[in-house]
């Protein structure tokens, strides 16, 4: 099956608030997509919703993953079936480094112990291709680590634990020139053609180096438009201003 | 998402008991008979049989404290303050009665001592059973010896120091404790000599409606040094015992000392220990404490820093669960100048248990130039358990430099959100949470108590299987 993701006129409400309104999205293997959309509009909101966050809350609609409906299930078991976020703002965890994190979670994620040395290994090689200080491998997950610190500290998580969905939730903001280069190189070496990535942006420089399949463009919780990478080009000249249907 | 599910804990070695086979008992109760015969029964010289039975005056002159948790199901007509086990002093795990030796064994001790220790004392209720120094300890004139002993082989120097740093009158357990004590261990460092292995005592304490009143007296002479480790335990009865250790703490001049304590005695204990420090000129005091079982702890150790440029640390982790009320803290007197201090206090709360952090930081006139910084952290699993901070400061010169930290927290909903994303079940999640809050202490202790005290949180948390996230 070529399908991943499969999400259905979804309807999610924060609070009491009502943020996604009729959301309808497919992604299948090989495919790299892209949703752009104005502050508010449900773009974080979305991730978090195919990842089950409780503080999110479906009111209508499905979210399937392989054919499987995950409306209900657990984080963990989602994230165990492989799918994976990266976050805007990585929590701070003290009291375990990055490499034994990644290993706990790499071994929950399949589901078998891991072979300490062959694992060192591989995380160390990601390390470096992402200019990552190896010291940083021996600090405790995220704390004190600099924003660009944080988002690198993701993209290496999506790596070592090689999920078939990457949605990565505005991974590029706050960063420099070189720190989204890095950002795209890791991106790009995770890609195959068995896996997908759903990029998550408000900003044109990270899209330059990606093979972007399709882009579309949310708007009040719905998908307003969905196009190729011409779309960008759209977004960065004319703004949202014609799909927004009422002012936010 | 489900709740994690906190079970009543399987405390496992902890609670393994022995059957009550005493070579002596008191019979229960306090009088000047039951002190006179404790005084007998250890073939004591007069001297210290008159601080007993003073203290003993002290000690019905003075009120329970008006503050704090709940005493009144404390009742020494119910207690027997002496109880001497079926051994005598052993210097040889050997020669220990078998029965007595698979307890310690069990807990770790014997192993601990050949890998990790330059010296055990081992006490069982009333007395110490095994006493154990290194050969090269001993040429360089380390004492390491049961309290007992040492009030017979040096008079002088116990004479000197007891009771002397805390004072009989402090407050009524310690009245308390120097009218029953028995056993504890007494160290001496001469000047300039290092013990770079830690020397470990452990009090176990086995008897039902009995009383451990063990007295530690440590004497670190000018520029000398010495890692001091605390272990304690007892079975679960139903009824309650009584913990009123007293712990006396001398650094002199350019000396070190770090005194670390694993605190894990069953619910029905009443644990009212007394622990302080004269810290020289130069010296510095180190405390590590990790605090876990006893239905009732009121425990504050003190520092006196009463050299100029005396420094102490404290490092302290208490954890409440069911049923359980944790008075704990720290308490610090500068009296010198350019003295400093650093607290680090953090507290964890389940299942409706109850951490208080009860401190007092002084700061007198002639203390000019001195520091003082305070963190106190406490985390609350659920909604029906309590954590109170209550600081007393009290600054008595402008001249200080003086920060104070308090944070009373829960784990958050985007921590555990953030590790599930990761794979994490969510008991892993807040095991892994709660072990990283409680890291800066236990990176403070020594290893195999590290790996202990994780244990314990574990075991706290998660009753099925032990999580190893570092392994």
């Amino acid at each position: 099956m070529n399908n991943l993701l499969n999400i259905d006129n979804l309807y999610v409400k924060v609070g009491e608030k009502e943020i996604l309104k009729g959301l309808s999205l497919q992604i299948n293997k090989g495919e790299t997509h892209v949703i752009m959309g104005p502050n508010g509009a449900g773009k974080s909101t979305l991730a978090n919703a195919i990842l089950n966050n409780p503080e999110y809350k479906k009111t209508d609609g499905n979210v399937e993953f392989e054919g499987e409906n995950i409306n209900n299930l657990s984080t963990d078991k989602i994230a165990r079936k492989g799918v994976f976020m990266s976050f805007q703002l990585p929590q701070e965890i003290p009291g375990i480094s990055v490499l034994n994190f990644l290993k706990f979670a790499k071994g929950k994620i399949e589901n078998k112990p891991v072979k300490i040395f062959e694992f060192r290994d591989t995380v160390n090689k990601y390390a470096e291709e992402l200019n990552i200080n190896p010291k940083m491998l021996e600090r405790n997950l995220n704390v004190g680590f600099s924003g660009g610190e944080k988002k690198k500290n993701e993209i290496l998580q999506m790596l070592v634990l090689n999920p078939k969905l990457a949605i990565l939730d505005e991974t590029d903001s706050g960063l420099d020139v070189d720190a989204v280069k890095t950002v795209s190189k890791g991106i790009g070496m995770y890609k195959n053609n068995d896996n997908a990535v759903l990029v998550i942006t408000h900003n044109m420089r990270i899209l330059e180096s990606l093979n972007v399949d399709y882009v579309h463009i949310l708007v009040d919780g719905k998908i307003a438009k969905t196009g190729g990478p011409e779309l960008i080009k759209e977004i960065e000249k004319e703004g949202f201003k014609k799909y927004k249907t009422t002012e936010p | 998402m489900s709740k994690t599910k906190i079970d009543e804990i399987n405390r496992n070695v902890y609670d393994i008991k022995n059957a009550d086979n005493y070579d002596f008992k008191m019979e229960k109760g306090l009088n000047k008979q039951i002190v006179e015969e404790i005084s007998k029964q250890k073939n004591e010289p007069e001297w210290m049989k008159k601080i007993r039975l003073n203290a003993l005056e002290t000690y019905n002159n003075l009120e329970l404290p008006t503050w704090g948790p709940d005493l009144s199901d404390l009742n020494m007509d119910d207690l027997a303050t002496y109880v001497r086990p079926k051994s005598k002093l052993n210097e040889n795990w050997e020669d220990v009665p078998e029965e007595i030796r698979q307890t310690f064994d069990r807990l770790g001790i014997p192993e601990a001592e050949k890998k990790s220790l330059s010296g055990v004392g081992a006490q069982y209720d009333s007395e110490v059973v095994y006493h154990s120094i290194k050969e090269d300890l001993l040429k360089q004139g380390v004492i390491y010896t049961d309290m007992e002993t040492a009030v017979r082989d040096y008079p002088e120097i116990v004479k000197e120091h007891f009771m002397k740093c805390v004072p009989v009158t402090d407050h009524k357990f310690v009245a308390l404790h120097a009218a029953v004590w028995s056993g504890g261990s007494f160290v001496y460092v001469p000047k300039n000599v290092k013990v770079d292995i830690p020397l470990q005592s452990y009090f176990r304490l086995n008897s039902p409606e009995s009383g451990q009143f063990e007295h530690t007296l440590i004497i670190v002479d000018e520029g000398a040094s010495l890692h001091f480790i605390e272990g304690c335990s007892a079975p679960k009865y139903n009824k309650v015992n009584l913990h009123a250790g007293c712990v006396e703490l001398y650094v002199k001049d350019n000396a070190y000392l770090r005194y670390s304590t694993i605190e894990n005695w069953s619910k029905n204990m009443m644990n009212l220990n007394t622990k302080k420090a004269i810290v020289g000129k130069n010296a510095q005091m180190d405390w590590v404490t990790g605090s876990f079982g006893s239905r009732v702890s009121m425990l504050y150790p003190l520092s006196i820093l009463n050299g100029e440029g005396a420094k102490t640390e404290y490092t302290g982790i208490t954890f409440a669960g069911k049923d359980q009320n944790l008075d704990t803290g720290f308490k610090v007197i500068h009296n010198a100048e350019h003295t400093s201090s650093v607290i680090n206090s953090k507290s964890i709360s389940k299942d409706g248990g109850a951490c208080t952090y009860r401190a007092l930081v002084r700061v007198n006139k002639n203390a000019k130039k001195s520091k003082c910084s305070v963190s106190c952290e406490s985390l609350m699993l659920d909604d029906i358990s309590r954590s109170d901070t209550i600081p007393v400061n009290d600054i008595r010169t402008n001249d200080v430099e003086f920060s104070h930290e308090a944070k009373i927290g829960k784990i958050s909903d985007k921590e555990i959100f953030y590790l599930m994303s990761r794979g994490l079940s969510e008991e892993d999640s807040r095991a892994m949470i709660v072990r990283g809050f409680a890291y800066p202490i236990s990176k403070e202790l020594p290893v195999e108590y590290a790996v202990e005290m994780n244990n314990l949180i574990n075991l706290e948390l998660e009753r099925k299987h032990r999580i190893n996230f570092n392994d």
